[in-house]
């Protein structure tokens, strides 16, 4: 079997030519994951690029990405597969006539041509390469994620009417997770675990160099700055990294290379969503004039 | 590229003591996992440090509030054992001394520069270090604080071979020579000065954390640096039983540290949004209701007219109300502020919350809570203004409970649970039992959660169980873990 990837060098270079920044973290698990034949769980705050990572790997390996984006209620027919009822209803409709006998028709009605296939199959039974991607599979509830456990041990699915339906080759899994339960540790067990946080500040400012068009490197460095210090305060949601990025695009339409308490104040609703966290860093910002001096 | 397998075998020993080290620290590791590990090793290249601590990361430990006990449990392992696998090891009358090579080389740049400065480290005063420390926290120069920290713990800490002192106190002197804080004031000195005109707070503030920043690394470093030299001293097995914490989630509330409780703070907020979004989500879909007829007929028309799939309504249970009533003396006010925390994040599951706290006199404090979003100010208003002294300021659960009973006990309804947050630790006065007799006929239910462990419980002036037998249910609560499954069973 061939690998995707040379080594971890290799993934880092392939990532940053697609504008990923990795760190030693990342580079490091989707190698291993490639060469495990692993999925990928990844955990970590809102917007700190989780779905991110799974696109641009797709995006540098030149495989199709294939998504099922999880929520309450999921079933296997949405994830898995279904039986076209409707068309099943036609056929035997069509077969009034009696030509031919029950069991053939049986075995007519449960083929492939019937099968609706979902997210979840279609990548088990893609010939080329693909990416899948299994988002918030936090948000299914605990018995969904069973669905999950044969596709992601065996990548296999077993269908009662046709047998078992194997990779062809082994996709890429990323499952991402904001963390808002525990993930049973079935789950977890199968999984390659990776915790993607804020970046430091110099990755910060390294994204934002990339991801901006038109950024100096000494706004983008104040921005990583300024960041940096809101997230150390206590607030209800810190500003995540597509904020980050947004805040600076921000800077950049207004014209602004020099950022001061002043525009900072102004622009701070880009980073942050919450009124009180707002009021919070505004006054951290200004009124550190008494706390600080001395 | 596997490795020879002549080279797996002292591996596979170091690594099957690392995983049995991570299980003794606390961590789940199964099976499966510990054979992903081996496995995972076998596609890195193995000198590279930082790759093996990635990939060991990835398959080992699956939760992020255990990644913290994985670092340790890693550095002591894997930093001066990994000499014997580098390819010349030849150990010099200071051991400390060599680690720089695999350290340096694999960190990437930098290395070399490093090397030289070690050496001639050794004839400085501890003027040119001090000056040596403060332009590498000024340029912000990694490799030179890294040498900078190694020759302080070799010059201030007072290390001494076979000594059975704690990391801490090492620290603590290396840290006492350096004095940090006054470096910090001093480079912020010298930023102002250099700049031509003034340099507004904001950026002052901006730059201040910048060297905080590289402060608090340096401060890494030198714990790390400790380490390296007491696990060289004791062995690795001693060191790692040594440094074994336990995982945030059991922390003992009435016996944290200050740096446990403030770990404790930052994980209290995340685990009550989980809390709650499973508990809205509990509610939702709980057990099914009547038969939803209009439903059930519009879905059977995709079956050609069979009923084939019942549609059930979704009934909505009742919120329950919620009424705290918290010790707050001495021992166990930690617990009651993580306590009354938890509460109020979850107040959106609640119809109402109220909330009470004692100490021999009981005062309520909801509105505390209500006038502002910031529950961390409410609860340190709930500690500075609550008038909850009556005689002495010693608990009184009695009379406590008795002023309980006489102001707020018709509030109390059959919707009604009550959350009494205490060890029962009655200083001898008259315990009152029959007000929680009471109390459990007119609420929905009586919860008490007790602090302290199981087995001290009924010793000297405790008296949980005179209270307890009145009560729907007793917990020991002592940790967050122990918190967060009782919040789960409560809405």
């Amino acid at each position: 079997m061939d690998h995707r990837f040379e080594s971890v060098g290799d993934v880092r270079d392939k990532l940053s030519s697609v504008d990923y920044l990795a760190d030693d973290a990342i580079a490091g698990i989707v190698h291993l994951a490639d060469r495990l034949e692993k999925p990928i769980l990844i955990e970590g705050p809102a917007g700190t690029g989780k779905t991110q990572l799974a696109k641009s790997v797709a995006e540098m390996s030149g495989a199709r990405l294939i998504r099922l984006q999880c929520y309450e209620g999921l079933d296997e027919a949405k994830a898995l597969y279904e039986w076209n009822y409707k068309k099943q209803l036609l056929r035997i409709q069509a077969d009034r006539s009696g030509e031919s006998d029950w069991s053939e028709l049986e075995d007519d009605i449960f083929s492939d041509e019937f099968l609706l296939t979902r997210p979840l199959l279609e990548a088990i039974r893609a010939d080329d390469p693909v990416v899948l991607l299994i988002d918030e599979v936090d948000r299914v509830e605990i018995e969904t994620e069973a669905l999950l456990l044969e596709i992601l041990s065996e990548y296999q699915v077993s269908i009662p009417e046709l047998g078992t339906v194997t990779a062809k080759q082994i996709p890429l899994v990323f499952l991402t997770s904001n963390n808002t339960r525990e993930l049973s540790e079935a789950l977890k067990r199968r999984c390659l675990y990776l915790h993607l946080d804020y970046p430091d500040m110099d990755r910060e400012k390294e994204i934002v160099l990339t991801r901006v068009p038109g950024i100096t490197e000494h706004l983008a460095n104040q921005v990583a700055r300024v960041v940096r210090s809101i997230r150390q305060l206590e607030l209800k949601k810190h500003p995540s990294v597509s904020e980050t990025i947004d805040w600076a695009r921000t800077l950049v339409l207004l014209g602004i290379d020099q950022i001061d308490a002043e525009t900072a104040t102004e622009t701070v609703n880009i980073l942050l969503k919450y009124r009180t966290d707002i009021e919070k860093a505004v006054k951290d910002m200004n009124a550190n004039a008494d706390s600080y001096s001395g | 590229m596997p490795t020879p397998t002549a080279a797996e075998s002292p591996l596979l020993d170091l690594l099957t003591g690392f995983i049995v080290e991570l299980r003794n620290a606390g961590l789940p590791v199964s099976l499966t996992e510990n054979l992903d590990a081996m496995e995972a090793v076998q596609h890195i290249p193995l000198e590279d440090r930082v790759a093996l601590k990635y990939a060991l990361a990835a398959t080992l430990v699956k939760n992020n509030s255990h990644w913290k006990a994985f670092e340790i449990v890693f550095d002591v392992y894997f930093s001066l054992r990994g000499e014997e696998y580098v390819l010349d090891s030849e150990l010099t009358d200071d051991p400390f001394e060599d680690d720089e090579d695999e350290d340096g080389a694999n960190r990437g740049q930098g290395g070399e520069g490093n090397e030289g400065q070690g050496g001639s480290n050794k004839g400085m005063t501890p003027e040119e270090l001090a000056e040596m420390l403060y332009n590498a926290l000024m340029n912000g120069d990694a490799s030179m604080m890294r040498s900078m920290a190694r020759e302080s713990v070799r010059r201030y800490a007072g290390m001494e071979p076979g000594r059975p002192v704690g990391g801490t106190y090492y620290l603590y002197r290396t840290l006492r020579n350096l004095d940090l804080d006054g470096v910090l004031e001093k480079l912020m000195q010298q930023q102002q000065d250099e700049s031509e005109e003034d340099l507004s707070q904001f950026e002052q503030r901006l730059q201040r954390d910048e060297y905080k920043d590289r402060i608090d690394a340096l401060k890494k470093e030198i714990e790390a640096e400790i380490r390296r030299r007491l696990v060289a001293d004791r062995g690795v097995e001693a060191m790692a039983k040594t440094l074994r914490k336990p995982l945030p989630e059991d922390v003992d509330f009435m016996h944290a540290s200050r740096e446990e409780m403030a770990n404790l703070r930052k994980a209290i907020y995340p685990l009550t949004r989980k809390l709650a979004v499973r508990l809205a989500r509990k509610r939702r879909r709980g057990r099914k209701g009547p038969l939803d007829f209009r439903h059930t007929i519009r879905t059977s028309l995709s079956y050609g007219g069979v009923p084939a799939e019942p549609k059930f309504k979704n009934p909505r249970p009742k919120k329950p109300e919620i009424m705290v009533v918290a010790d707050i003396s001495g021992s166990v006010a930690a617990f009651a502020r993580f306590t009354l925390h938890l509460v109020y994040a979850l107040s959106s599951q609640f119809t109402q919350v109220r909330s009470f706290v004692f100490i021999d006199g009981l005062d309520e404090v909801t509105e505390y809570f209500e006038q502002t979003d910031d529950i961390t100010e409410a609860i340190h208003r709930v500690n500075s203004e609550a008038d909850v002294v009556w005689v002495d300021g010693h608990s009184d659960y009695g009379h406590a409970l008795e002023v309980f009973w006489n102001n707020y006990g018709k509030d109390v309804g059959p919707k009604t649970s009550v959350l009494i947050l205490g060890d029962a630790r009655n200083n001898y006065h008259a315990p009152n039992s029959w007000i929680i007799k009471d109390l459990s006929e007119r609420a929905r239910n009586v919860f008490w959660l007790n602090p302290e462990p199981k087995s001290y419980w009924d010793t000297g002036d405790s008296i949980i169980s005179e209270y307890s037998q009145h009560c729907d249910g007793i917990f020991e609560v002592r940790n967050l873990r122990q918190l967060e499954s009782f919040a789960d069973n409560l809405a």
